[in-house]
């Protein structure tokens, strides 16, 4: 059985296509990453699979239940943590898990030992007794985490889980929901960071403009994207004579963006060493130079031709909100 | 979405699931109120700060239609306070709404198997359970003032009870509007719009009596001012009620009228707002 069957869904806001015919599924025990910039449509997705939203059209299925005919059947099946920690300030972390235990109408019992499990769990076990108000961002987003999966949920569904989150509880969280997966919950989450979802995704779906532009595991998507560039700066007099060379290494012109130069690095440190030594020869002296990992960016030029977060696009304040 | 579409969903929570998710729901809130000093300390404040002023500044100087005594002021403003409490602190309702719209807490209870009644019940609730705690608060502090409850404790406590349901209906009504206007700043003040002609353009603080005509047609009729006369007539001494010409039983039932009217009204516009807001 899929986890997430979904055809053709379609969801406007006025003028803001916010989703233009999505159509995703993925089985169940996998991890499905939703990658894509701020008004991409990733948030309305997981807000009308969760049923927060009705669809304009389209169909979808979640864990088998209808999502049109059966929403209450869909929220006993899933968990949702959403883009904001929605924890309660004034309750302790206990107190916050077990209230949404009992809405996913757990027994008293049940849902006391659940909720000790699910904290034990996510390492919050110590504070677990502690006013949330007392809790750091990372500490908050985990014991949303921890809520979202008190219930038992066949397939959980995380917005952008660590946007807004210092680095070390990023990697701390990464840690965490590969320990989740490991445990077999199927999982869809949505990110801006090619990172993120490179490290915990079984499959990326790449969303712009409210549609899938590709889909495919990481490797698949990588091996479109070109892999590593070479990126330089220089003065503005020897630019000329730097595209001169860059097109001598890589065989084609370099994409230009803001001051920078950059061409594809096949060969990694060897097409570095390669236009190292091309520069040194025409005497031009760069202000800085890089190998590196291809970015959001990088993906969405090539993809999209536009950046990822391109100011010049029409994106209305209302669908960068949601994401 | 099945190719029937007269299929009726089958999205309903049990009676027995909604009832268990209201009070949980209520829980929260009341301890949000508990635990957060500053809200214990204004809704309870604010209250007795106008207890006192009215009657040790203005109390003083209003006699004109009240039946005459030792501690006339305190035994005509006790009921009448109570009425206000519950309309300011109805804005509370609304101020909690919006703040829960806005820090994502509705997305998560609408991702929930729960009743979505429960969220704007559960609301409402807490706040009916804290105006009682208000009240009982501004009764003690009313005692403490001269104000006596004369026609018995059963008498006061009805008197009480209907204060409280007039507070629990115009929850409703600033849970309406809190949804409309969506952020807790607009709430607050749009909440004070309907509340500051209701509260001093009735016999909360004075008789209408000795107000112009026009005025106390709408002060007459207004359903603060009935309530407040209600409590009224059933903690003021019995030989009182005549000289005001207030009856007891024609007073609680427009009351109760008023109320269930009022929650007829509001309660169903808040579930619409709610699926608008949240939509």
């Amino acid at each position: 059985m899929n986890a997430v069957e979904a055809q053709n869904i379609v969801k406007h806001f006025g003028d803001t296509h916010a989703l233009d015919g999505v159509s995703i599924q993925f089985e169940e025990g996998i991890v499905y990453g939703l990658l894509g910039p701020n008004g991409a449509g990733k948030t309305t997705l997981i807000r009308v699979l969760t049923t927060l939203l009705t669809p304009d059209s389209g169909s979808a299925s979640v864990a088998g239940v209808d999502l049109i005919t059966d929403p209450v059947g869909v929220r006993r099946k899933v968990g949702l943590a959403g883009q904001f920690a929605a924890v309660d300030e004034h309750q302790t972390g206990r107190e916050n898990v077990e209230m949404v235990g009992r809405l996913y109408n757990l027994s008293r019992e049940e849902t006391r030992s659940r909720a000790d499990e699910v904290l034990d769990r996510i390492n919050l076990a110590e504070v677990a007794d502690i006013q949330v108000k007392a809790y750091s961002g990372g500490m908050r987003r985990k014991l949303d985490l921890a809520a979202s999966m008190v219930g038992r949920p066949e397939v959980l569904f995380l917005d952008e889980p660590t946007t807004g989150i210092d680095p070390a509880s990023r990697i701390a969280l990464w840690d965490l929901i590969e320990e989740m997966v490991d445990g077999g919950t199927t999982l869809l989450l949505t990110t801006q960071y090619l990172e993120e979802a490179d490290r915990l995704a079984d499959r990326i779906g790449v969303i712009d403009q409210g549609k899938l532009i590709a889909e495919g595991t990481s490797d698949e998507l990588k091996a479109t994207l070109g892999g590593d560039v070479v990126e330089i700066h220089v003065h503005n007099d020897d630019r000329a004579l730097a595209v001169e060379c860059l097109t001598r290494v890589a065989g084609e012109e370099p994409k230009a963006e803001g001051g920078s130069l950059s061409i594809p690095a096949p060969n990694g440190s060897k097409t570095l060493t390669a236009v190292v030594r091309e520069l040194d020869s025409a005497a031009i002296e760069p202000r800085d130079i890089a190998l590196r990992k291809p970015t959001l960016n990088d993906v969405f030029l090539t993809l999209t031709g536009h950046k990822a977060e391109d100011e010049t696009q029409p994106v209305s304040a209302r669908s960068r909100r949601r994401g | 979405m099945s190719v029937t579409t007269n299929i009726k969903p089958r999205s309903r929570v049990p009676l027995r699931s909604a009832v268990i998710h209201t009070a949980v729901i209520t829980r929260r809130n009341v301890l949000r109120f508990i635990r957060i000093p500053q809200l214990l300390l204004f809704s309870t404040v604010q209250p007795v700060m106008f207890l006192l002023l009215f009657n040790y500044v203005f109390g003083g100087a209003i006699t004109t239609g009240i039946p005459a005594g030792p501690d006339q002021y305190i035994n005509w403003l006790i009921p009448g306070i109570l009425v206000q409490s519950a309309a300011f602190g109805a804005t509370a309702t609304a101020m909690g709404l919006t703040e829960d719209l806005g820090a994502g807490v509705i997305d998560r209870f609408r991702s929930l198997p729960m009743a979505r009644s429960a969220v704007l019940t559960g609301r409402t609730l807490a706040d009916l359970v804290r105006n009682s705690f208000v009240f009982s608060l501004m009764l003690v502090v009313g005692y403490l003032m001269g104000w006596r409850f004369e026609q018995g404790f059963w008498k006061m406590a009805l008197g009480f009870g209907v204060a409280l349901l007039f507070g629990y209906s115009f929850s409703w009504v600033m849970a309406a509007m809190g949804l409309a206007v969506k952020t807790p700043e607009a709430a607050q003040s749009a909440g004070f719009l309907p509340i500051f002609p209701l509260v001093f353009a009735s016999s909360i603080f004075v008789p209408t009596s000795s107000m112009p005509d026009w005025l106390q047609t709408f002060a007459e009729v207004q359903p603060v001012t009935i309530v407040a006369n209600t409590v009224r007539s059933l903690m003021i001494p019995e030989e009182a009620l005549e000289l005001l010409g207030l009856d007891q039983g024609t007073l609680i039932l427009q009351s109760l009228a008023w109320i269930v009217v009022i929650i007829a009204v509001f309660a169903p516009l808040s579930v619409r707002q709610y699926k608008k807001a949240v939509g």
